[in-house]
């Protein structure tokens, strides 16, 4: 799609792309100051690439206020602020569409009840990925996302997400035994969804 | 409008069963999990007091009977896949029969309308014999509020 073509364009600049990894990483809204002073630039660059990526669809923008109200004119005014934008872009060339095929595969894996035979797949390939010590270098390359959260480390991303919507049971059973073959013995997996995030979570098993 | 959703599933012993003694232990913090769940409406309940009970019927002592009622399709989403409910969902072949039957139904009743059990069976029905339409529809295959 040429809409997806121009959104990704938009991340050819160094600035922008840091700006936007910055804002995604962080899983919430965050204001021009910070982005500036992460990005060691000036409020008004900042804001000029943030909107820009705002324009090209990769940000959603929303007005909060930041900090406590302070007395004078302007003071606990709404900031604009910015986050990771939850449509999928993608851009392949010559045209690839692998998440139909998968989706029509899930179906019938779905309707022969061989959920299990999938799950087996999964694990299998799970531990084809793991390396001891690299799990969480190997979630990252694949696109999870994982971040610490108190004793456990949670994924922002699910990579699967179209799939996961059309069939959940089976693709989040097949992601969990994914995620702990690739975790191995370093951590445990366990299913522990949340809203616009990976269903699963992991708990350390040393400290590594 | 409010969303309301009926899912039945037919279970491989008597709900006193052993086999089903850890089904029934997840039954009261399942519960209090959707009671608490962001827009949550109301639920079908056997008794007040004991949210262990499972509700009662004339359609048959093999069918678990389950009917919640919503805010809209994302928040009962995002309580049946986005909680913990999902553990307790993907493990629904130990406690419950393989079966080909339509088990799952929605549809849009007016605020404050608090269905019945034969209401959902209805509409299971109906979904059953005319597939999803705008009167009982499915995540798969969804249906808007009436204008």
């Amino acid at each position: 799609m040429t809409d997806d073509l121009a959104a990704v364009a938009a991340l050819h600049d160094p600035v922008r792309r840091a700006l936007y990894d910055y804002v995604a990483a962080q899983g919430r809204a965050v204001g021009r100051n910070e982005a500036a002073q992460e990005a060691g630039i000036s409020r008004t660059l900042a804001a000029f690439h943030l909107d820009k990526l705002a324009e090209a669809g990769l940000l959603e923008v929303d007005f909060m206020r930041l900090t406590e109200a302070r007395p004078g004119p302007g003071g606990g005014r709404p900031a604009k602020v910015y986050r990771r934008a939850a449509a999928d872009r993608k851009v392949t060339l010559p045209h690839r569409d692998y998440e139909q095929l998968a989706a029509l595969l899930a179906d019938a894996v779905h309707d022969l009840a061989a959920d299990d035979r999938a799950v087996a797949a999964a694990a299998a390939a799970g531990q084809r990925l793991y390396e001891p010590g690299g799990w969480l270098a190997a979630l990252r390359a694949r696109g999870y996302e994982p971040y610490a959260d108190g004793g456990r480390v949670r994924l922002r991303n699910c990579p699967f997400r179209l799939v996961a919507q059309a069939q959940p049971l089976l693709v989040c059973a097949m992601n969990l035994a994914l995620c702990q073959g690739i975790a191995g013995g370093d951590a445990n997996a366990e299913l522990d969804p949340r809203p616009n995030e990976c269903c699963v979570s992991f708990s350390k098993n040393n400290s590594d | 409008m409010h969303l309301a959703q009926l899912n039945v599933g037919r279970l491989i012993a008597p709900i006193d069963a052993p086999e089903l003694a850890e089904f029934v232990a997840l039954l009261e913090p399942i519960n209090a999990l959707a009671d608490g769940a962001p827009g949550f409406v109301w639920r079908l309940r056997e008794s007040e007091s004991d949210p262990a009970l499972t509700y009662r019927h004339d359609f048959g002592d093999d069918l678990l009977i389950n009917m919640s009622v919503w805010r809209g399709r994302q928040d009962l989403w995002d309580y049946v896949y986005r909680t913990r409910h999902l553990a307790v969902l993907q493990r629904r072949r130990e406690w419950f029969q393989r079966t080909v039957e339509i088990h799952s139904v929605m549809w849009w009743i007016p605020d404050g309308h608090l269905p019945s059990a034969a209401e959902g069976m209805a509409r299971l029905a109906l979904l059953a014999e005319h597939g999803p339409g705008a009167d009982a529809f499915t995540f798969r295959d969804f249906h808007g509020p009436p204008a």
